[in-house]
Protein backbone atom coordinates (compact mmCIF):
# COMPACT_ATOMS: atom_id res chain seq x y z
CA UNK A 1 0.00 0.00 0.00
CA UNK A 2 1.29 3.43 -0.88
CA UNK A 3 1.46 6.39 1.47
CA UNK A 4 -1.21 8.04 -0.69
CA UNK A 5 -3.62 5.18 0.04
CA UNK A 6 -2.75 5.21 3.74
CA UNK A 7 -3.42 8.95 4.02
CA UNK A 8 -6.63 8.60 2.02
CA UNK A 9 -7.95 5.92 4.42
CA UNK A 10 -7.35 8.25 7.35
CA UNK A 11 -8.94 11.19 5.55
CA UNK A 12 -12.04 9.11 4.74
CA UNK A 13 -12.39 7.99 8.38
CA UNK A 14 -12.31 11.58 9.57
CA UNK A 15 -14.63 13.03 6.93
CA UNK A 16 -17.25 10.30 7.21
CA UNK A 17 -17.38 10.39 11.01
CA UNK A 18 -17.23 14.20 10.99
CA UNK A 19 -20.21 14.32 8.65
CA UNK A 20 -22.12 11.80 10.77
CA UNK A 21 -21.68 13.90 13.91
CA UNK A 22 -22.56 17.09 12.05
CA UNK A 23 -25.96 15.52 11.33
CA UNK A 24 -26.78 16.20 15.00
CA UNK A 25 -26.44 19.96 14.54
CA UNK A 26 -29.75 21.46 15.66
CA UNK A 27 -31.06 18.09 16.90
CA UNK A 28 -28.91 17.42 19.96
CA UNK A 29 -30.70 16.60 23.23
CA UNK A 30 -29.39 19.72 24.99
CA UNK A 31 -27.80 23.03 24.08
CA UNK A 32 -24.34 22.10 25.35
CA UNK A 33 -24.35 19.05 23.10
CA UNK A 34 -25.53 21.11 20.18
CA UNK A 35 -22.28 23.02 20.63
CA UNK A 36 -20.13 20.02 21.46
CA UNK A 37 -21.07 17.72 18.58
CA UNK A 38 -20.53 20.22 15.74
CA UNK A 39 -17.28 21.31 17.41
CA UNK A 40 -16.07 17.72 17.39
CA UNK A 41 -17.25 17.44 13.78
CA UNK A 42 -15.17 20.52 12.95
CA UNK A 43 -12.07 18.93 14.48
CA UNK A 44 -12.58 15.80 12.40
CA UNK A 45 -13.42 17.59 9.16
CA UNK A 46 -10.50 19.98 9.66
CA UNK A 47 -8.14 17.03 10.02
CA UNK A 48 -9.75 15.40 6.98
CA UNK A 49 -9.08 18.53 4.91
CA UNK A 50 -5.39 18.54 5.81
CA UNK A 51 -5.19 14.83 5.00
CA UNK A 52 -7.02 15.12 1.66
CA UNK A 53 -4.87 18.07 0.66
CA UNK A 54 -1.76 16.00 1.38
CA UNK A 55 -3.20 12.91 -0.33
CA UNK A 56 -3.81 14.99 -3.45
CA UNK A 57 -0.18 16.10 -3.48
CA UNK A 58 1.09 12.55 -2.92
CA UNK A 59 -1.04 11.21 -5.74
CA UNK A 60 0.17 13.93 -8.10
CA UNK A 61 -2.79 13.47 -10.46
CA UNK A 62 -4.16 16.98 -10.03
CA UNK A 63 -6.98 16.02 -7.65
CA UNK A 64 -7.53 18.49 -4.82
CA UNK A 65 -9.26 18.01 -1.47
CA UNK A 66 -12.69 18.74 -2.97
CA UNK A 67 -12.21 16.19 -5.76
CA UNK A 68 -11.21 13.52 -3.27
CA UNK A 69 -14.05 14.27 -0.87
CA UNK A 70 -16.89 14.96 -3.28
CA UNK A 71 -16.16 13.12 -6.50
CA UNK A 72 -15.51 9.60 -5.31
CA UNK A 73 -18.26 7.01 -5.04
CA UNK A 74 -19.11 4.66 -2.23
CA UNK A 75 -16.87 1.82 -3.44
CA UNK A 76 -13.92 4.21 -3.64
CA UNK A 77 -14.24 5.26 -0.02
CA UNK A 78 -11.81 3.48 2.31
CA UNK A 79 -13.20 4.48 5.72
CA UNK A 80 -13.73 2.19 8.68
CA UNK A 81 -17.23 0.73 8.90
CA UNK A 82 -17.42 2.09 12.47
CA UNK A 83 -17.20 5.68 11.18
CA UNK A 84 -20.14 5.32 8.81
CA UNK A 85 -22.54 3.66 11.27
CA UNK A 86 -25.75 5.69 11.50
CA UNK A 87 -26.33 7.94 14.50
CA UNK A 88 -29.28 5.91 15.81
CA UNK A 89 -29.80 7.27 19.33
CA UNK A 90 -27.48 9.43 21.44
CA UNK A 91 -25.96 6.35 23.12
CA UNK A 92 -24.80 5.00 19.74
CA UNK A 93 -23.36 8.41 18.86
CA UNK A 94 -21.26 8.90 21.97
CA UNK A 95 -20.07 5.29 22.02
CA UNK A 96 -18.99 5.46 18.37
CA UNK A 97 -17.10 8.66 19.20
CA UNK A 98 -15.39 7.06 22.19
CA UNK A 99 -14.37 3.99 20.17
CA UNK A 100 -12.85 6.13 17.42
CA UNK A 101 -11.17 8.73 19.64
CA UNK A 102 -9.70 6.04 21.91
CA UNK A 103 -8.08 4.61 18.78
CA UNK A 104 -7.00 7.84 17.10
CA UNK A 105 -5.46 9.47 20.18
CA UNK A 106 -2.68 6.85 20.55
CA UNK A 107 -2.47 6.66 16.74
CA UNK A 108 -1.64 10.37 16.47
CA UNK A 109 0.63 10.07 19.49
CA UNK A 110 2.63 7.42 17.62
CA UNK A 111 2.48 9.51 14.42
CA UNK A 112 4.35 12.32 16.19
CA UNK A 113 7.44 10.15 15.61
CA UNK A 114 6.70 9.70 11.91
CA UNK A 115 9.46 10.20 9.36
CA UNK A 116 7.03 12.36 7.38
CA UNK A 117 6.88 15.97 8.55
CA UNK A 118 3.40 16.66 7.15
CA UNK A 119 2.03 13.73 9.15
CA UNK A 120 3.84 15.01 12.24
CA UNK A 121 2.24 18.43 11.75
CA UNK A 122 -1.28 17.03 11.39
CA UNK A 123 -0.74 14.67 14.34
CA UNK A 124 0.42 17.50 16.59
CA UNK A 125 -2.95 19.21 16.28
CA UNK A 126 -5.13 16.12 16.26
CA UNK A 127 -3.62 14.30 19.26
CA UNK A 128 -4.87 16.93 21.71
CA UNK A 129 -8.28 17.20 20.07
CA UNK A 130 -8.74 13.44 20.34
CA UNK A 131 -7.92 13.60 24.06
CA UNK A 132 -10.85 15.98 24.45
CA UNK A 133 -13.11 13.70 22.45
CA UNK A 134 -12.21 10.69 24.60
CA UNK A 135 -13.03 12.62 27.72
CA UNK A 136 -16.26 14.14 26.46
CA UNK A 137 -17.65 10.97 24.87
CA UNK A 138 -16.37 8.88 27.78
CA UNK A 139 -18.22 11.03 30.31
CA UNK A 140 -21.44 10.50 28.39
CA UNK A 141 -20.92 6.75 28.15
CA UNK A 142 -20.49 6.66 31.93
CA UNK A 143 -23.46 8.96 32.56
CA UNK A 144 -25.77 6.88 30.37
CA UNK A 145 -24.39 3.44 31.22
CA UNK A 146 -24.62 4.11 34.96
CA UNK A 147 -27.81 6.15 34.57
CA UNK A 148 -31.47 5.23 34.39
CA UNK A 149 -32.83 1.84 33.42
CA UNK A 150 -33.63 3.19 29.97
CA UNK A 151 -30.27 4.89 29.39
CA UNK A 152 -28.36 1.84 30.62
CA UNK A 153 -30.31 -0.43 28.27
CA UNK A 154 -29.67 1.91 25.34
CA UNK A 155 -25.96 1.97 26.16
CA UNK A 156 -25.90 -1.86 26.25
CA UNK A 157 -27.69 -1.97 22.91
CA UNK A 158 -25.11 0.42 21.45
CA UNK A 159 -22.22 -1.73 22.70
CA UNK A 160 -23.81 -4.80 21.16
CA UNK A 161 -24.38 -3.04 17.85
CA UNK A 162 -21.07 -1.23 17.50
CA UNK A 163 -18.52 -3.56 19.03
CA UNK A 164 -18.73 -5.75 15.93
CA UNK A 165 -17.00 -3.00 13.99
CA UNK A 166 -14.06 -2.34 16.30
CA UNK A 167 -11.88 -5.23 15.09
CA UNK A 168 -11.37 -3.35 11.83
CA UNK A 169 -9.53 -0.58 13.70
CA UNK A 170 -6.53 -2.84 14.16
CA UNK A 171 -6.26 -4.32 10.69
CA UNK A 172 -2.73 -3.87 9.35
CA UNK A 173 -2.56 -0.72 7.26
CA UNK A 174 -0.05 1.01 5.07
CA UNK A 175 3.36 -0.64 5.14
CA UNK A 176 5.26 2.57 5.44
CA UNK A 177 7.39 4.19 8.12
CA UNK A 178 5.39 7.38 7.74
CA UNK A 179 2.27 5.94 9.39
CA UNK A 180 1.96 4.10 12.71
CA UNK A 181 1.32 0.37 13.03
CA UNK A 182 -2.37 0.00 13.84
CA UNK A 183 -2.09 -3.50 15.24
CA UNK A 184 0.16 -2.25 18.06
CA UNK A 185 -2.53 0.11 19.37
CA UNK A 186 -5.02 -2.53 20.48
CA UNK A 187 -3.85 -2.88 24.12
CA UNK A 188 -3.97 0.91 24.64
CA UNK A 189 -7.42 1.09 23.08
CA UNK A 190 -8.75 -1.77 25.20
CA UNK A 191 -7.33 -0.18 28.37
CA UNK A 192 -9.11 3.12 27.63
CA UNK A 193 -12.40 1.38 26.87
CA UNK A 194 -12.15 -0.81 29.98
CA UNK A 195 -11.45 2.22 32.17
CA UNK A 196 -14.63 3.92 30.92
CA UNK A 197 -16.71 0.72 30.88
CA UNK A 198 -15.81 -0.04 34.50
CA UNK A 199 -17.36 3.25 35.59
CA UNK A 200 -20.24 2.86 33.16
CA UNK A 201 -21.20 -0.61 34.46
CA UNK A 202 -20.66 -2.04 30.98
CA UNK A 203 -18.62 -5.01 29.88
CA UNK A 204 -16.56 -5.26 26.75
CA UNK A 205 -17.97 -8.11 24.64
CA UNK A 206 -15.88 -10.70 22.85
CA UNK A 207 -16.67 -10.58 19.17
CA UNK A 208 -16.52 -13.88 17.31
CA UNK A 209 -16.98 -12.53 13.82
CA UNK A 210 -15.82 -8.93 13.44
CA UNK A 211 -17.32 -6.94 10.59
CA UNK A 212 -14.74 -5.62 8.15
CA UNK A 213 -14.58 -4.50 4.54
CA UNK A 214 -14.52 -0.73 4.76
CA UNK A 215 -10.83 -0.58 3.87
CA UNK A 216 -11.59 -2.51 0.68
CA UNK A 217 -14.52 -0.29 -0.26
CA UNK A 218 -17.21 -2.74 0.85
CA UNK A 219 -19.61 -0.66 2.92
CA UNK A 220 -22.97 -0.83 4.62
CA UNK A 221 -25.97 0.66 2.86
CA UNK A 222 -25.84 3.78 5.02
CA UNK A 223 -22.70 5.19 3.43
CA UNK A 224 -24.24 5.60 -0.02
CA UNK A 225 -27.11 7.64 1.41
CA UNK A 226 -24.70 9.74 3.45
CA UNK A 227 -22.45 10.47 0.48
CA UNK A 228 -25.45 11.35 -1.69
CA UNK A 229 -26.41 14.05 0.79
CA UNK A 230 -22.85 15.21 1.44
CA UNK A 231 -21.88 15.39 -2.21
CA UNK A 232 -25.11 16.72 -3.71
CA UNK A 233 -24.20 20.42 -3.75
CA UNK A 234 -20.76 19.87 -5.22
CA UNK A 235 -22.09 17.50 -7.85
CA UNK A 236 -24.92 19.89 -8.79
CA UNK A 237 -22.50 22.80 -9.15
CA UNK A 238 -19.20 21.28 -10.28
CA UNK A 239 -16.23 23.53 -9.66
CA UNK A 240 -18.26 26.10 -7.73
CA UNK A 241 -16.41 28.15 -5.14
CA UNK A 242 -17.83 30.15 -2.26
CA UNK B 1 23.06 47.36 2.89
CA UNK B 2 20.70 45.14 0.97
CA UNK B 3 20.03 43.12 4.10
CA UNK B 4 19.22 46.27 6.07
CA UNK B 5 16.74 47.44 3.45
CA UNK B 6 15.13 44.02 3.37
CA UNK B 7 14.71 43.90 7.11
CA UNK B 8 13.13 47.35 7.13
CA UNK B 9 10.67 46.19 4.52
CA UNK B 10 10.03 43.05 6.51
CA UNK B 11 9.40 45.08 9.64
CA UNK B 12 6.91 47.26 7.77
CA UNK B 13 5.14 44.21 6.34
CA UNK B 14 5.10 42.53 9.76
CA UNK B 15 3.52 45.63 11.30
CA UNK B 16 0.80 45.62 8.63
CA UNK B 17 0.03 41.91 9.05
CA UNK B 18 0.28 41.91 12.84
CA UNK B 19 -2.60 44.40 13.21
CA UNK B 20 -5.16 41.99 11.75
CA UNK B 21 -7.76 41.06 14.40
CA UNK B 22 -9.04 37.54 14.96
CA UNK B 23 -12.47 37.44 13.25
CA UNK B 24 -14.10 35.50 16.08
CA UNK B 25 -12.28 37.13 18.99
CA UNK B 26 -11.70 40.65 17.62
CA UNK B 27 -10.15 41.97 20.84
CA UNK B 28 -6.91 40.19 19.96
CA UNK B 29 -4.72 40.35 16.87
CA UNK B 30 -3.03 37.52 15.02
CA UNK B 31 0.19 38.68 16.69
CA UNK B 32 -1.35 38.51 20.19
CA UNK B 33 -2.49 34.96 19.50
CA UNK B 34 0.88 33.92 18.13
CA UNK B 35 -0.67 32.52 14.96
CA UNK B 36 1.28 34.91 12.72
CA UNK B 37 4.48 32.91 12.86
CA UNK B 38 6.90 34.73 10.60
CA UNK B 39 7.11 37.10 7.70
CA UNK B 40 9.80 37.27 5.09
CA UNK B 41 10.34 38.97 1.78
CA UNK B 42 10.85 36.53 -1.10
CA UNK B 43 11.67 38.17 -4.44
CA UNK B 44 9.66 41.24 -3.54
CA UNK B 45 6.69 39.23 -2.23
CA UNK B 46 5.74 39.42 1.45
CA UNK B 47 5.22 35.83 2.58
CA UNK B 48 3.43 35.34 5.91
CA UNK B 49 3.51 32.05 7.83
CA UNK B 50 0.18 31.42 9.56
CA UNK B 51 -0.76 28.56 11.89
CA UNK B 52 -4.27 27.29 12.64
CA UNK B 53 -5.29 27.05 16.30
CA UNK B 54 -7.52 23.99 15.84
CA UNK B 55 -7.65 21.56 12.90
CA UNK B 56 -11.13 22.60 11.95
CA UNK B 57 -10.96 26.25 12.92
CA UNK B 58 -13.36 27.87 10.43
CA UNK B 59 -11.60 31.20 10.94
CA UNK B 60 -8.33 30.03 9.38
CA UNK B 61 -9.31 30.95 5.85
CA UNK B 62 -10.80 34.29 6.92
CA UNK B 63 -7.63 35.10 8.85
CA UNK B 64 -5.40 34.20 5.93
CA UNK B 65 -7.44 36.34 3.56
CA UNK B 66 -7.44 39.26 6.01
CA UNK B 67 -3.65 39.12 6.42
CA UNK B 68 -3.17 38.96 2.68
CA UNK B 69 -5.50 41.95 2.22
CA UNK B 70 -3.71 43.92 4.95
CA UNK B 71 -0.37 43.32 3.25
CA UNK B 72 -1.78 44.38 -0.12
CA UNK B 73 -3.26 47.52 1.42
CA UNK B 74 0.21 48.32 2.74
CA UNK B 75 1.52 48.09 -0.82
CA UNK B 76 3.00 44.59 -0.83
CA UNK B 77 2.54 41.67 -3.14
CA UNK B 78 1.55 39.02 -0.65
CA UNK B 79 1.31 35.27 -0.17
CA UNK B 80 0.27 33.14 2.80
CA UNK B 81 1.93 29.91 3.82
CA UNK B 82 0.06 27.64 6.21
CA UNK B 83 2.43 26.28 8.83
CA UNK B 84 1.37 23.06 10.58
CA UNK B 85 4.52 22.12 12.45
CA UNK B 86 5.25 22.66 15.26
CA UNK B 87 1.58 22.83 16.23
CA UNK B 88 0.22 25.97 17.85
CA UNK B 89 -0.38 25.89 21.58
CA UNK B 90 -2.00 28.40 23.88
CA UNK B 91 1.46 29.12 25.33
CA UNK B 92 1.99 31.24 22.24
CA UNK B 93 -0.63 33.78 23.27
CA UNK B 94 1.33 36.81 24.41
CA UNK B 95 1.00 38.38 27.85
CA UNK B 96 -0.68 41.39 26.23
CA UNK B 97 -3.03 39.01 24.39
CA UNK B 98 -4.03 37.32 27.66
CA UNK B 99 -4.84 40.65 29.27
CA UNK B 100 -6.91 41.73 26.26
CA UNK B 101 -8.87 38.47 26.43
CA UNK B 102 -9.58 38.94 30.13
CA UNK B 103 -10.69 42.54 29.63
CA UNK B 104 -13.01 41.33 26.84
CA UNK B 105 -14.65 38.81 29.19
CA UNK B 106 -12.86 35.67 28.01
CA UNK B 107 -10.79 33.83 30.61
CA UNK B 108 -7.33 33.21 29.14
CA UNK B 109 -5.78 29.72 29.31
CA UNK B 110 -4.76 28.98 32.89
CA UNK B 111 -1.77 26.70 32.59
CA UNK B 112 0.85 25.89 30.07
CA UNK B 113 0.00 23.25 27.52
CA UNK B 114 2.52 20.80 28.95
CA UNK B 115 0.34 20.41 32.00
CA UNK B 116 -1.65 17.18 32.04
CA UNK B 117 -3.95 18.73 34.58
CA UNK B 118 -4.92 21.46 32.17
CA UNK B 119 -5.55 18.99 29.36
CA UNK B 120 -7.80 16.90 31.57
CA UNK B 121 -9.67 19.89 32.85
CA UNK B 122 -8.60 19.67 36.50
CA UNK B 123 -7.98 23.35 36.65
CA UNK B 124 -9.55 26.35 38.34
CA UNK B 125 -10.59 29.14 36.03
CA UNK B 126 -11.04 32.55 37.67
CA UNK B 127 -14.00 34.62 36.47
CA UNK B 128 -12.73 37.30 34.05
CA UNK B 129 -15.21 39.82 35.50
CA UNK B 130 -14.98 39.45 39.29
CA UNK B 131 -11.85 37.24 39.59
CA UNK B 132 -13.69 34.77 41.85
CA UNK B 133 -12.51 31.20 41.60
CA UNK B 134 -15.99 29.94 42.41
CA UNK B 135 -16.63 28.92 38.83
CA UNK B 136 -18.00 25.82 37.17
CA UNK B 137 -17.73 24.32 33.72
CA UNK B 138 -20.97 24.16 31.75
CA UNK B 139 -19.65 22.68 28.54
CA UNK B 140 -16.32 21.50 27.22
CA UNK B 141 -17.21 23.00 23.86
CA UNK B 142 -18.19 26.63 23.66
CA UNK B 143 -19.19 29.03 20.91
CA UNK B 144 -15.97 28.17 19.04
CA UNK B 145 -13.78 25.07 19.12
CA UNK B 146 -11.09 26.89 21.09
CA UNK B 147 -13.37 27.86 23.95
CA UNK B 148 -15.25 26.12 26.77
CA UNK B 149 -18.28 27.53 28.56
CA UNK B 150 -18.08 28.38 32.25
CA UNK B 151 -20.27 30.09 34.80
CA UNK B 152 -19.24 32.15 37.80
CA UNK B 153 -21.26 31.19 40.87
CA UNK B 154 -20.16 34.38 42.71
CA UNK B 155 -21.30 37.02 40.20
CA UNK B 156 -23.56 34.67 38.20
CA UNK B 157 -22.04 35.61 34.85
CA UNK B 158 -21.53 32.97 32.21
CA UNK B 159 -18.23 33.34 30.36
CA UNK B 160 -16.00 31.73 27.77
CA UNK B 161 -12.72 30.10 28.72
CA UNK B 162 -9.99 29.91 26.10
CA UNK B 163 -9.05 26.25 26.42
CA UNK B 164 -5.50 25.36 27.28
CA UNK B 165 -3.99 23.08 24.64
Amino acid sequence: MSLFEGVLELADDHLVLGHRISEWCGHAPMLEEDLALPNMALDLIGTARSLYEYAGKLEGAGRDEDDLAYLRGEREYRNLLLCERPNEDFAHTVLRQLYFAAFMQPYWQAALKSSDEVIVGIAGKAVKEMAYHIRHAGEWVIRLGDGTEDSAQRMKNAVEALHLYTGELFEPGAETHALPDRTALQPTWEATIDRVFDDAMLSRPVVQYPQTGGRKGVHGEGLGHMLAVMQSVHRAHPGATW
Amino acid sequence: MVAAVQSLEEARAWAAAARVPDPEVPCVTVEDLGILRWLRMENGVAVAGVTPTYSGCPAVLAIEMAIEAALRDAGFDARIERVMSPPWTTDWITAAGREKLRAYGIAPPEQTSGSKMALFGETTVPCPRCASTATEKLSEFGSTACKAQYRCTACAEPFDYFKCI
